[in-house]
């Protein structure tokens, strides 16, 4: 099993330590050409989603990691990563638009509004989650599953192929979201 | 300072990672920035070639300025303080800045103590020019780390000498028994435990960027190459012909910064790059500020 990283910028170091201590293959792809290689899931990091958008656009890899994700490919993306995959993006732009959600960018507001929740995950139990700058899905369409919420906000979630959580569970030592994402929808 | 803050802290830096940062003094430049492919913006009222260039003392912005560049864009957005002024800093966490810099480019408030930021709520970054003041800076409650390099001159040769001469502390600290780590401390003038950290991990606890003197893709891919986790680009950009270009052009240069065909191409037909000063040739040294 090898997962392709999105590598164009943020936090996509702290995903390769959590694979790597699930014993999973990975490779970052930053251009094009990383796109030819065989990989079975994406992960899609923390960062900024603009730039990643931009990126995404000029370096020539939207449609093809689209039509990929559309085509079944499982992926997983976080807080940038879930505004990525949104169907509709309040206050912003939509990128590639595969999953039926609506993001809220920033939704918690500036930096001193970042924060630590404990919560119930669907399937997993309680697990740690750190919101940094984060987004909440403020509308999920009737063919998504919902994960997680936290003070009423839906705050993970899959359709299918796809995963999103709007913390980031590759900052903190709890593997298991990782784990899920491999066991549940990359090996079915 | 809660435990959980200074995490949170740390990790937005890790989300800034392989960016680019970059000084913008009006809310048009911030959107030119942000549309550039900027992950976040340092709003000042001018970039450090000005303030070299007009001498005199250099303070924190007008807070008025600074909100309207956070209304502008959706990227975070930094600001800076004096050395030691920690009311300025007490300022721009009312006005809720994502990142404060306790920055030697302007004017130092204080010639002997940085701000205590473990008081705060709101993330800093410092600059450093070696490893010990990367671990006094992180001991004061700093969440990330930049080069100090030399503001305002285009010269990239003090950044790459602050990078080089930090990653090869951290490399000496890395192999060193662990009974030498206490007379390391002792010679860098840091906590040991930041020390026994360097030790463990081969970097510092926190994030490290750089910054000072960046002007072209090139400039920003040898600083990726140096171990830089990600770039600050002051007045590189807007003291440039062709702003937009230049700026998406370095956030190319530093996501593909081993990409060296592909740089080529970036670094093709830019326009004019900032005029450069060499370090001989300057009469501030602001990186001497703070130590």
């Amino acid at each position: 099993m090898t997962i392709g990283i999105l590598a164009l910028q943020g936090a996509f170091a702290e995903h390769e330590q959590m694979l790597e201590r699930l014993g999973a293959d990975y490779f970052e792809i930053r251009q094009k050409k990383d796109l030819e290689r065989d990989f079975d899931a994406f992960i899609l990091p923390g960062g900024e989603s603009t730039v990643m958008g931009k990126l995404l656009h000029e370096l020539d890899m939207f449609s093809e990691i689209k039509e990929k994700i559309n085509a079944g490919l499982p992926v997983y993306g976080t807080c940038a990563g879930l505004i990525l995959l949104a169907k509709e993006v309040e206050d912003g732009a939509v990128q590639l638009g595969t999953m039926d959600i609506c993001a809220k960018r920033n939704a918690y507001g500036r930096q001193l509004g970042s924060f630590v929740a404990e919560e119930e995950f669907k399937g997993i139990g309680k697990i740690p989650m750190n919101f940094i700058r984060a987004p909440y899905i403020a509308k999920a369409g009737e063919n998504v599953e919902v994960l997680a919420k936290v003070d009423g906000k839906i705050v993970a979630a899959r359709q299918g192929n796809q995963l999103v959580t709007a913390f980031h569970p590759e900052v903190t030592d709890d593997v298991r979201i990782h784990q899920y994402f491999l066991e549940q929808i990359v090996n079915k | 300072m809660e435990q959980n803050r200074y995490e949170l802290n740390k990790q937005l830096a890790q989300m800034l990672k392989g960016g680019v940062i970059m000084d913008v003094t009006t809310p048009e430049q911030a959107k030119i920035a942000e549309e550039a492919g900027a992950c976040a913006v340092m709003a000042l009222e001018r970039i450090p070639a000005d303030i070299r260039a007009a001498g005199g003392v250099s303070r924190m912005s007008d807070p008025k300025m600074i909100k309207g560049i956070q209304q502008a864009v959706s990227i975070p957005v930094m600001a800076k303080c004096r050395i030691g002024h920690f009311v300025e800093a007490q300022i721009l966490e009312a006005i809720e800045i994502d990142y404060i810099d306790e920055s030697e480019v302007l004017s130092p408030a204080d010639d002997i103590y940085h701000i205590n930021k473990n008081e705060f709520k709101v993330p800093f970054v410092c600059g450093a020019r070696d490893l010990g003041e990367a671990l006094r800076r992180i001991a004061e409650g700093a969440s990330m780390i930049r080069t100090k390099g030399e503001p305002g001159t285009g010269d990239v040769v003090q950044a790459v000498r602050h990078m080089r001469a930090m990653n090869a502390e951290i490399r000496r600290v890395q192999n060193m028994r662990k009974d030498e780590l206490f007379e390391a401390a002792k010679q860098l003038q840091v906590p040991v435990d930041l020390v026994e950290y360097v030790h463990e991990n081969g970097k510092l606890p926190v994030v490290n960027f750089a910054a000072g003197g960046v002007a072209t893709p090139a400039d920003a891919a040898l600083m990726m190459q140096l171990g830089a986790e990600g770039v600050f680009v002051g007045s590189g950009i807007f003291k440039s012909g062709d702003h937009k270009k230049r700026a998406a052009a370095i956030v190319k240069a530093v996501t593909n910064y081993t990409d060296a065909k592909l740089i080529a191409e970036l670094s093709e037909d830019l326009g004019e790059a900032m005029v450069g000063i060499n370090e001989q040739e300057i009469e501030i040294l602001m990186a001497e500020r703070g130590k």
